[in-house]
């Protein structure tokens, strides 16, 4: 066993004896679960937050989608009976709304949840460690770093890109989201109350679903980048990354202490 | 000087009888959208209130406000309407020129101090000392202003002054600029369109003068009974729209069933105007009632949003013409195109690095 190793205490213990007997592990896989570590990080209503969120996004890029580009002409019934446009922008509606409600839970968690919930809602720029760490991690993605960093949390990078992507750009997507509903809604409904202001601000709609279908291809832009990295992190880095987002847990692939 | 005389007086001596008064009275009623209850009201009103003197200037603009508005269907529009303001100073439809009609606009500002509606058509451009539209010998900006001062309320006609429209479109060469960005203090109505709805035009009118108030605005300063709602919200297709029928090409067979035009471009989800439910020409149609979509003119800067004939418009920002769709495919495709890189460049260092430690083990 190497001597720089955070796990100093009952070298002496001999891990899985029993499953080394039973199972198929082999002597290296004995060593190698002697230098795991694991951390509990995401509670369960970040990460349900998180896979709903992702869901109602897809349902909102289809039907978003389909609103501003519409399905070809269909006349299977009479337009009396016929609702495909007003399913689509139920659809729309419904998960808007849903992501809405979502997003203000996930705000509550934040405040109420552990150190890790409020990673998302802020960018610590004001500490001198955390733009060390920047360089850092540009360093690693631009291959001028042999090994990466260990992190609990999102990497610094990672941070700024949930900052901007997801806190900023949704509160984006769900403010011009619903100043356009407001104009269905009409004027003096709630929403119109809410985020109608938005309307006179912009003066033209045309305008507003403008920038909320850019707002869309921003949220896409976001998604590509983050299942690549996550994947490429869950491959190269030394923690895990997409099962932590399922069962909370961090592990870790050596016990380094740097 | 001599009493100006009443609407009512002045409708009698026009040869209108006291049942047509009525039904003008009634159906003006309606038309702003108030009860049977305010019929009397209104006749009351029009039979004791002087006519509100009214100064009708023209700035950068092409007339088609005053045509609509003389265009009146309401039954006694062409005789009355024009008739219940007094209409003291109206470059275009007054018979006085030159000197004279700049005389007539100095007396109607001196005698009806605060007490005058000015209405103004087009707007007044502020590059070269606005020097790009001259009214009787000087920048229209400037007697603009000196009307304005005086004025009890201004109505800004038509998207010109509402707006800015055509010559206010990018890049603005003469910096025209809609009324309440010059006259900053004082009530401003807006009554956008080009032109806005003649019925419209008459039916504000007419509730200022029989309420003696601004009607009810909205958020940008629109009369809310006529411009509360999109034209999609009333529009007689909209059934087609829900059923994600639409027009797919100009005179394909669905534009003869008269489908949804919302693919055509059309912008009626996007414009506030009554055009679906008041609709021009005394009635008889609108833009989409005859195949075309709505093109939005009763909307801020609506010169600048593309093509009339798109639906996704396009955005001129990034330096070329590209919609939403162009751009954001665009984006994706760079960021894609990096991310396939990186994969590959990861796959190779990783196993570069596996190549090495490999050797050093060995």
């Amino acid at each position: 066993m190497p001597e720089d190793t955070i796990h100093r205490a009952n070298v002496q213990v001999e891990p899985l004896v029993n499953a080394q007997l039973a199972g198929d592990a082999t002597a290296a896989d004995v060593e190698s679960i002697r230098r795991r570590t694991s951390v509990f990080v995401y509670e369960w209503p970040v990460r349900l937050w998180h896979w709903v969120n992702a869901g109602l996004i897809l349902v909102l890029i289809g039907s978003g989608w389909l609103i501003a580009s519409p399905l070809p002409t269909m006349e299977f019934a009479e337009a009396t009976y016929q609702f495909v446009m007003g399913y689509t922008r139920f659809a729309h509606f419904a998960a808007g709304q849903l992501l809405t409600v979502a997003f203000a839970a996930r705000i509550y968690w934040a405040i109420v949840g552990n150190h890790h919930a409020k990673q998302l809602f802020y960018v610590p720029v004001w500490r001198r460690a955390w733009w060390r760490e920047v360089v850092h991690e540009m360093r690693w993605y631009a291959f001028l770093e042999d090994t990466p960093r260990k992190y609990v949390g999102h990497n610094p990078l990672a941070q700024i890109a949930m900052f901007f992507f997801m806190t900023v750009g949704i509160t984006f997507m769900i403010a011009t989201g619903w100043a356009l509903y407001a104009e269905g809604a009409g004027q003096g409904s709630w929403p119109d109350l809410a985020m109608g202001w938005l309307i006179a601000l912009v003066g033209n709609t045309q305008v507003l679903h403008s920038i909320h279908h850019l707002g869309m291809w921003f949220i896409v832009i976001f998604m590509m980048i983050h299942i690549y990295a996550a994947i490429r992190e869950d491959i190269m880095s030394r923690q895990s990354m997409v099962s932590t987002m399922i069962s909370g847990t961090r592990t870790f692939k050596d016990d380094l202490p740097e | 000087m001599s009493q100006i005389e009443t609407f009512y007086e002045v409708m009698r001596s026009q040869g209108i009888t006291r049942r047509s008064f009525m039904k003008y009275c009634s159906l003006t009623a309606a038309a702003l959208g108030l009860g049977p209850a305010f019929v009397p009201r209104i006749a009351h009103a029009m039979e004791t209130k002087p006519r509100t003197p009214v100064i009708w200037v023209h700035g950068l603009e092409c007339t088609c406000c005053s045509e609509s508005f003389i265009r009146s269907a309401h039954p006694l529009a062409k005789d009355v309407v024009l008739s219940m303001i007094s209409l003291d100073y109206d470059d275009t439809l007054m018979a006085a020129a030159g000197h004279q009609a700049e005389a007539a606009l100095q007396d109607t500002i001196e005698r009806y101090k605060g007490n005058y509606i000015l209405a103004v058509e087009g707007n007044p451009p502020l590059n070269e000392d606005g020097m790009f539209c001259i009214v009787g010998g000087k920048p229209f900006v400037e007697q603009l202003r000196h009307a304005a001062k005086d004025a009890k309320a201004i109505i800004s006609w038509g998207a010109c002054a509402s707006y800015g429209c055509v010559q206010a479109a990018k890049p603005n060469p003469t910096r025209a600029t809609p009324v309440h960005k010059v006259i900053t203090d004082k009530p401003i109505i807006k009554v956008p369109g080009c032109p806005p709805i003649a019925e419209v035009m008459t039916g504000v009118i007419t509730y200022m003068l029989t309420f003696d108030r601004l009607p009810e605005l909205d958020r940008q300063g629109r009369p809310a009974m006529f411009y509360s709602q999109r034209i999609h919200d009333k529009c007689y297709r909209r059934p087609h729209f829900d059923a994600g029928q639409f027009v797919e090409a100009w005179d394909d067979e669905n534009a003869r069933k008269g489908y949804c035009l919302y693919k055509m471009g059309c912008k009626g989800p996007t414009t506030y105007n009554a055009c679906s439910t008041v609709r021009w020409n005394e009635g008889v149609s609108f833009p989409i009632q005859s195949g075309h979509g709505c093109i939005g003119c009763s909307e801020d800067g609506f010169w600048d949003q593309g093509s009339f004939y798109d639906r996704v418009t396009d955005l001129t920002q990034f330096g070329v013409e590209a919609n939403a769709d162009q751009v954001g495919v665009a984006a994706a495709g760079v960021v894609g195109g990096g991310i396939a890189l990186h994969a590959a460049v990861s796959a190779l260092k990783s196993a570069q690095k596996k190549t090495q430690s490999s050797k050093e083990e060995a």
